[in-house]
C-alpha cells in the first residue's frame, strides 16, 4: 500500500515539472498525419517544380499555355459555383426551418445522411437510369405534360450537377443543422418578447451568429464540388463539357505517367480553391465585424 | 416557427401567420421533393437488379434474383468482399489504435502546440481526397506499396485517424476526470485505471466510431481508387469500373452488385446511427440546447 501510495506522489510530481506522459499519446497521430498527409503534399509540391522536360516551371507554364488543361478550371467552376450555391441556398432556410430539437428533425437529417454515405458512384449509377430518356423523371414529367419528348440529363452538364446537389445538398444541411443548433435558443425568444416578428429574428439575431458558420460552410460545399470526380466520368462528358480538373490530374497520373504534371495539376487545384476560400473569407468580413464567437459553443 | 415565441405574441401577428403557414408548406414540398428524387435514384438501382427485362416501360417485365448470381460470378465479388472485409477491419483497428490515445490526450490535456495539433488533425477532413490522393499515390508507389493492401489501407486512415480523434474527443470531455484521480488515489495503475475505468465508459464511444470508420471505408472511392491494384479493390471501385466499362456487361447486374454495396454500407450506417447523431458524419459533436 505505501508503495503505491510514493508512486502516485511520483506520478503527481511527475506532472508538475512538465513531463506529463498523457501528452505523450497524441505523438503517434501527429506522426501518422505528418507523414502520410504533410509530407506527401510537400513531396507533391517539389514533385511538380521537376518537370520530365524544361525548366522548374515548365509543368505551371504547360497546364496554363495548353488550353485543353487550362480550361478544366473553368470547366470545374462552371460546375462547382452553381451546385454550391443551390446547395447552400436551400440548405439554409431548410435547416433553419428545423433547428428544433423534434422528430421530424431526427428524421430528416437520418434519411439525408443515406445519400452522402452511399457516395457520388452509386449516385450516378442511380441517376444513369433515373435521369435517362426512359427513366422514372422524364416518364413523371411527360406524365405530367410538362414536356413532349424526354429532356437529355446524363452524359451532359446536368447530370453531374444534379448529382453534385444529390451529394451536396445533404452534406451542406447537416452541417449548417449543426451551427444552427449551436445558437442558443434563448436570444430569438429575448428578441420576440421585444416584439420582433420572425424574419426580423432571422435577421438580426440568427444571421449574424450564423454568419462565421455559413461561410465555413460554403467554403467546404465548394471545395467540395471543385473536386467532383467519379460522376464527372461516369455521368457527363468527360471528354468535354464536363472534363473537369480532376480528370486532367487523373489522366495526367494514370495514363500518361507523367506524375510531375500531376503534382502540379493538384497543386493548381489546391490553389483554386484556396483563392475561393480566401474570398468568401474577405466578403464575410465585410458584412460582418462583431466578436466571432458569440453565443455559439 | 413559432414554436420559440412565447404564446401571447402569436395573436398580436395573426395577420402573419397564413404567411408563415405557407413558408412552411414551401419547405417541406422543397424538402419532400428531393427526397422522392432521392428514393427514385435508390429505388431505380433495386429495381433493376430484380428485373428480368427492363426496357421502355415505368416497371420491368418480370422478376428475377438471378442477376445477383451473374453479378457474383462476372465481377468475382467473393475476392472483392475478402479485401474489402480485410481493409475495413484494418483501417478501423489502426485508426481506433492510433485516434484514441490521441483524443485522450487532446481531451485531457492543455499543452504548447495544441491548437497546432488541432489544426494538423483538421487538415485531412477539409482537404478534399481526390485533391491530396494523387501525390500521397505518388509517394505509395515509389515506396512500393502502391497498388497492394496496406497501401490501401495507409491511404484510408489519412482522413480516418483524425475522424476518430475528432470524434472521440467530446465522449472523452464527458468522462469526469475525478474518476481517474480517484482510482489513481486508490492505488490503480495507468494499465488498471485504463481496463478497469477508462474502456467500459468509453466503449460506447469507440463502437460509435468504429461503425462510422466502417462506413467511411465501405463508401470511400478516391483513396482506394488511387492506390488500389488488382487484388486490393473495394466494393465501390469494383463497382465504379464495372459502370465505367458500361455495355460489357447487363445493366441488371451491374444494378445487382450496387444493391450489395448499399446493403453493406447502409446495414452498418443504421447500426451507427443507433449511438450518434446524423450530423456528427459531417462536423464535430456538439450537445444541442433544447428549445422549449
Amino acid at each position: 500500500m505505501a508503495g503505491s501510495v510514493a508512486k502516485s506522489t511520483v506520478w503527481i510530481a511527475g506532472q508538475n515539472a512538465g513531463v506529463d506522459r498523457t501528452v505523450l499519446l497524441v505523438v503517434p497521430g501527429v506522426l501518422f498525419v505528418i507523414l502520410l498527409f504533410i509530407y506527401p503534399f510537400l513531396y507533391g509540391l517539389g514533385l511538380s517544380f521537376t518537370p520530365k522536360e524544361g525548366g522548374f516551371a515548365a509543368n505551371y507554364a504547360k497546364f496554363f499555355s495548353t488550353p485543353y488543361l487550362s480550361q478544366t478550371i473553368w470547366t470545374t467552376l462552371s460546375l462547382a459555383i452553381p451546385a454550391t450555391v443551390i446547395n447552400v441556398g436551400f440548405a439554409l432556410p431548410l435547416a433553419f426551418h428545423l433547428r428544433h430539437a423534434s422528430r421530424p428533425q431526427r428524421i430528416i437529417s437520418g434519411l439525408l445522411v443515406v445519400p452522402i454515405t452511399l457516395g457520388t458512384v452509386l449516385v450516378a449509377e442511380g441517376l444513369l437510369t433515373y435521369l435517362g430518356p426512359q427513366g422514372w423523371f422524364n416518364r413523371a414529367l411527360i406524365e405530367f405534360g410538362l414536356i413532349n419528348t424526354p429532356v437529355k440529363l446524363t452524359h451532359n452538364y446536368w447530370g453531374v450537377l444534379m448529382s453534385l446537389v444529390v451529394t451536396g445538398f445533404p452534406f451542406d444541411f447537416l452541417l449548417i443543422l449543426s451551427y444552427i443548433t449551436g445558437i442558443d435558443p434563448a436570444l430569438a425568444q429575448a428578441a420576440a418578447t421585444l416584439g420582433a416578428g420572425p424574419i426580423q429574428r432571422f435577421r438580426q439575431i440568427y444571421l449574424p451568429l450564423l454568419a462565421p458558420g455559413l461561410a465555413v460552410v460554403f467554403c467546404l460545399a465548394f471545395v467540395l464540388s471543385f473536386s467532383v470526380f467519379p460522376s464527372a466520368i461516369l455521368l457527363g462528358n468527360p471528354a468535354s463539357s464536363t472534363r473537369v480538373i480532376t480528370i486532367a490530374a487523373y489522366q495526367a497520373a494514370y495514363e500518361d505517367y507523367d506524375y510531375s504534371l500531376a503534382s502540379a495539376i493538384a497543386m493548381i487545384m489546391c490553389a483554386v480553391q484556396l483563392v475561393i476560400v480566401a474570398v468568401v473569407l474577405s466578403i464575410r468580413g465585410l458584412f460582418y465585424r462583431g466578436p466571432a464567437g458569440g453565443a455559439k459553443g | 416557427m413559432s414554436a420559440a415565441g412565447p404564446a401571447g405574441l402569436g395573436t398580436l401577428r395573426r395577420p402573419h401567420r397564413w404567411i408563415e403557414h405557407l413558408w412552411s408548406a414551401t419547405i417541406w414540398l422543397a424538402m419532400g421533393f428531393f427526397l422522392l428524387n432521392v428514393a427514385g435514384v435508390i429505388a431505380v438501382v433495386t429495381v433493376s437488379s430484380f428485373a428480368s427485362r427492363w426496357l421502355g416501360t415505368w416497371l420491368p417485365a418480370g422478376l428475377t434474383m438471378r442477376w445477383y448470381a451473374t453479378a457474383w460470378r462476372e465481377f468475382s465479388l467473393n475476392y472483392v468482399l475478402i479485401a474489402t472485409g480485410q481493409i475495413t477491419v484494418l483501417v478501423v483497428a489502426i485508426s481506433i489504435l492510433i485516434g484514441v490515445p490521441a483524443a485522450y490526450a487532446l481531451a485531457r490535456r492543455d499543452f504548447a502546440l495544441k491548437r497546432a495539433v488541432m489544426l494538423l488533425f483538421l487538415l485531412p477532413l477539409m482537404v478534399p481526397p481526390i485533391s491530396y490522393g494523387i501525390p500521397l499515390a505518388t509517394v505509395l508507389y515509389q515506396s512500393t506499396l502502391g497498388g497492394t493492401m496496406w497501401g490501401v489501407v495507409l491511404a484510408n486512415l489519412v482522413p480516418t485517424v483524425p475522424f476518430v480523434v475528432l470524434v472521440m474527443m467530446p465522449f472523452i470531455e464527458q468522462i469526469d476526470p475525478r474518476l481517474e484521480s480517484a482510482a489513481r488515489v486508490l492505488g490503480a495503475g495507468t494499465g488498471r485505471i485504463f481496463i478497469h475505468i477508462l474502456a467500459p465508459l468509453l466503449a460506447p464511444g469507440i463502437l460509435a466510431a468504429a461503425l462510422l470508420v466502417t462506413v467511411r471505408t465501405l463508401s470511400m472511392f478516391e483513396l482506394t481508387f488511387l492506390t488500389s491494384g488488382p487484388d486490393s479493390q473495394t466494393l465501390v471501385v469494383a463497382l465504379y469500373y464495372s459502370i465505367f466499362a458500361g455495355g460489357v456487361r447487363a445493366s441488371q447486374s451491374i444494378d445487382a452488385m450496387a444493391v450489395m454495396y448499399m446493403v453493406n454500407t447502409l446495414f452498418f450506417l443504421v447500426v451507427a446511427l443507433r449511438f450518434v447523431n446524423p450530423t456528427q458524419l459531417v462536423t464535430r459533436v456538439k450537445e444541442q440546447p433544447r428549445a422549449d
